[in-house]
């Protein structure tokens, strides 16, 4: 299922995670996957001229369609923020702007 | 007939990511030298540097701040991108950009030079940090990357000056080149010209770079313990604490021998120079003013080392993270941290570093809130009525009290900035919070000389300015304490005539009730220029007043009480004492609202604050 993601070049139009994604704000220390879509519109609290912000800086910073994530650590207060390794860099971001990241978990 | 060639001068300018090594690059391409100053307009600092190529032209280095795209969000990614794109009045766009690159994180400055290409500017890539990426079994095919790129590829070491003769080399050749500027087509890419960039960077990685065969499995390692919520927030307290321990221990010696010369000094003027306006001058205004601000030079540095080292190292990203939730709870960025911290060394900084702060309500409610981070004009203010009135002891065994009541002292700044930080957003802005996205840099050995060069230079800085403001205000307020002269006859000390006696007499009763003295009310007017002026004023007034220069600390454990001299403690944790902080709020906001607004509430919360504390201490 993981490869099969992987080659999904384009950004999908992912309103609701399907079955298999979730939100990189949704997932938990030592979880990994695959990031199958960056599309922050329609998340709470993000006006739609802050979320077309939002999904350029994610990309600027790497977080684009088929990169490795991996959350390495989580803050101490409420889990929040996360860091995260992305490819072959670390990123640190909190779960507000993760919620603009859809993944697939791949098997430890 | 050896007519000379004829050689045009050349404008470089350094552009990369976000620690790329550009400051160090910068350095080894011009010795260090620099010219600092401002963009016009903006207060985002320009920083040029000047160096003969091999083939004789005249080169200026222009480092311009790192950025991930030219699409720019802050003041500081604006001037890169005008710079870049020759849009900056009153600045000639460069003829040649760099683009510094860390050899051992590729993807993301790819993707930038990708974009840096659309601007149709000549580029040679110099790909840093190369020590690193070999250690790490980085394979680079170099001529594959540069012809994919489109521009020559060199390797450097920044930290250890190696490459730069290549470096120089591909500059001439491309200078000698004639390579003409294209016309530019960038314009600022959507999402999807950043996706498709990212693949293009995702091909030509996957053609001249192959993966590392030893990666770095450190920063993980050390991740582990740093980020980690428990160890990783002790680790943080520890650290600041012991950085404040050592402002007080490792200090001392050089704090004893700076004060001795300078009473040696003050001993040698009053030997040699006859009795009057010119002895009284030099030995009362002068040596003993600059001496008692320049004691504190040491601890200065020692802040300094601190904070450089831990930035060198990559720690301060990992306390922007570890801190970002609490800073979070009062409305402000992670990355406000950086700031914040760099305001424990002086507020002025601190400001001008908010600029690394995207959002414009982050960074105002910042900017208000940095002075209230304990700066090291502070310093010998505390340190002064410290050691006057806290008893040098250990508690618990190993614990310093007088170092303590400094911590706390600290605290309270911190604390009450992110309590204001708090207030102001509720007041001004209500707003959600802004994104907060930060790199995690890989851990980097700390390289002494860059260390070193960046403390001397603080160091420098604070000279600087206890050569010109201090010093003039020095004499000033030993003119304003000395004249009028003492009536031949009339009783009470002669400062009681002189001008600054008129005004501490007459700010008195306004600040009786939070039990400050004249004397007090006198070192708070020069105050106003800089913080630390006021240990001078208050020397020069002490000193004056009883006749004879003694020690200045003896001289206040014997005038103050106790309840004043704490209120004067939580007096100067609040108060705007800083005229050069409120001028630069002034230029960094472009409005006199904010600097007003800053003083304001500064001067009242300095003004209840001591009121309390005298009023309750005064109870015991
Ligand atoms: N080992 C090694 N370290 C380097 C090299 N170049 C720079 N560094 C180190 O990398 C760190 C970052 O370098 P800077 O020069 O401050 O980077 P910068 O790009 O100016 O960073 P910003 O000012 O934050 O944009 C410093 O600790 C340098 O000592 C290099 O070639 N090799």
């Amino acid at each position: 299922m993981n490869v099969q993601w992987r080659q999904l070049d384009q950004p999908q139009e992912i309103a609701a995670p399907a079955a298999g994604l979730i939100r990189l704000s949704d997932a938990r220390r030592g979880d990994r996957g695959v990031v199958i879509a960056v599309s922050p519109a329609g998340i709470n609290g993000v006006g739609s001229a802050e979320s077309e912000e939002l999904e350029r800086r994610l990309l600027e910073i790497g977080f684009v369609e088929g990169a490795k994530v991996e959350i390495l650590h989580e803050g101490f207060i409420g889990r929040d923020p996360i860091a995260v390794r992305l490819d072959d860099m670390r990123v640190a971001l909190r779960r507000r702007e993760a919620q603009g990241v859809l993944i697939t978990l791949s098997a430890e | 007939m050896n007519a000379p060639v004829p050689v045009r001068d050349l404008r470089l300018a350094l552009v990369g990511n976000p620690n790329s090594g550009k400051t160090a690059l910068f350095n080894a391409l011009t010795g260090g030298r620099a010219k600092v100053a401002n963009y016009a307009g903006v207060t985002v600092e320009r920083k040029e540097g000047f160096l003969t190529s091999p083939a004789g032209r005249k080169v200026s280095v222009l480092d311009l701040p790192g950025t991930y795209s030219l699409r720019a969000r802050s003041p500081d990614e604006e001037v890169t991108r005008d710079v870049v794109l020759g849009q900056r009045a009153g600045e000639s766009p460069p003829d040649l950009l760099v683009c510094v690159a860390d050899a051992t994180n590729l993807r993301l400055v790819l993707r930038l030079i990708l974009e840096l290409k659309q601007t149709g500017q000549p580029a040679v890539l110099a790909l840093n940090m190369i020590d690193i990426a070999q250690r790490q079994g980085i394979d680079i095919d170099i001529p594959a990357l540069s012809r994919e790129l489109g521009m020559p590829v060199v390797t450097t070491v920044a930290t250890r000056k190696r490459g730069i003769e290549d470096l120089l080399a591909a500059i001439d050749t491309l200078a000698d080149a004639k390579a003409e500027h294209g016309v530019s087509a960038w314009h600022a890419p959507s999402a999807k010209e950043i996706r498709d960039s990212h693949r293009e960077a995702e091909r030509i990685i996957k053609i001249a770079v192959l993966p590392p065969k030893r990666p770095d499995t450190w920063t993980g390692k050390i991740d582990d313990v740093l980020l980690h919520p428990v160890s990783g927030i002790l680790i943080l307290l520890a650290i600041l604490f012991l950085m404040f321990q050592a402002v007080f221990s490792w200090a001392t010696p050089a704090m004893d021998m700076i004060s001795g010369a300078f009473e040696w000094l003050s001993a040698q003027v009053v030997h040699y120079v006859p009795d009057g306006m010119l002895q009284s001058l030099l030995a009362n205004g002068v040596i003993s003013g600059v001496g008692s601000v320049l004691v504190f030079l040491p601890q200065i540095m020692i802040l300094f080392f601190f904070i450089i080292l831990l930035e060198d190292f990559g720690y301060m990203a990992r306390a922007a993270f570890l801190m970002d939730r609490i800073m979070g709870g009062a409305g402000l960025h992670g990355r406000a941290f950086i700031p914040l911290l760099s305001s424990f060394a002086c507020a002025i900084p601190g400001i001008m570093s908010a600029r690394v702060i995207d959002q414009k309500r982050d960074r105002l409610t910042t900017i208000m809130v940095a002075p209230l981070m304990t700066c090291s004009a502070r310093i010998p203010v505390y340190t002064l009525i410290i050691s006057a009135f806290i008893p040098r002891r250990q508690v618990w065994g190993f614990i310093n009290l007088q170092g303590l009541v400094m911590l706390g002292l600290y605290v309270a700044g911190a604390v009450s900035a992110l309590a204001v930080a708090f207030v102001f957003r509720k007041i001004f802005w209500r707003g959600a919070a802004e994104p907060f996205i930060m790199e995690l840099p890989a851990y980097k050995m700390p390289d002494a000389k860059n260390v070193a060069r960046n403390v001397l230079l603080r160091a420098q800085i604070f000279l600087n300015r206890a050569g010109t403001i201090i010093l003039s205000m020095m004499v000033l307020i030993w003119f304003l304490s000395t004249v009028p002269f003492k009536p031949a006859g009339a009783p009470g000390p002669a400062i009681d005539y002189s001008f600054a006696g008129m005004i501490g007499h007459w700010l008195q009763p306004l600040l009786a009730p939070i039990g400050f003295n004249w004397q007090m009310a006198v070192a708070l007017v020069p105050g106003m220029a800089a913080r630390e002026v006021a240990v001078g004023a208050l020397a020069t007034v002490y000193a004056i007043g009883d006749g004879q220069p003694g020690q200045l600390a003896t001289t206040l454990s014997n005038r103050w009480s106790l309840p004043t001299a704490l209120s004067f403690l939580a007096w100067y944790i609040f108060a705007p004492q800083c005229a050069s902080t409120l001028a630069v709020v002034k230029r960094e906001t472009n409005a006199w609202r904010w600097p007003i607004i800053m003083f304001v509430y500064m001067i009242a919360l300095a003004y209840i604050a001591a009121l309390i504390t005298f009023q309750v201490a005064s109870r015991f």
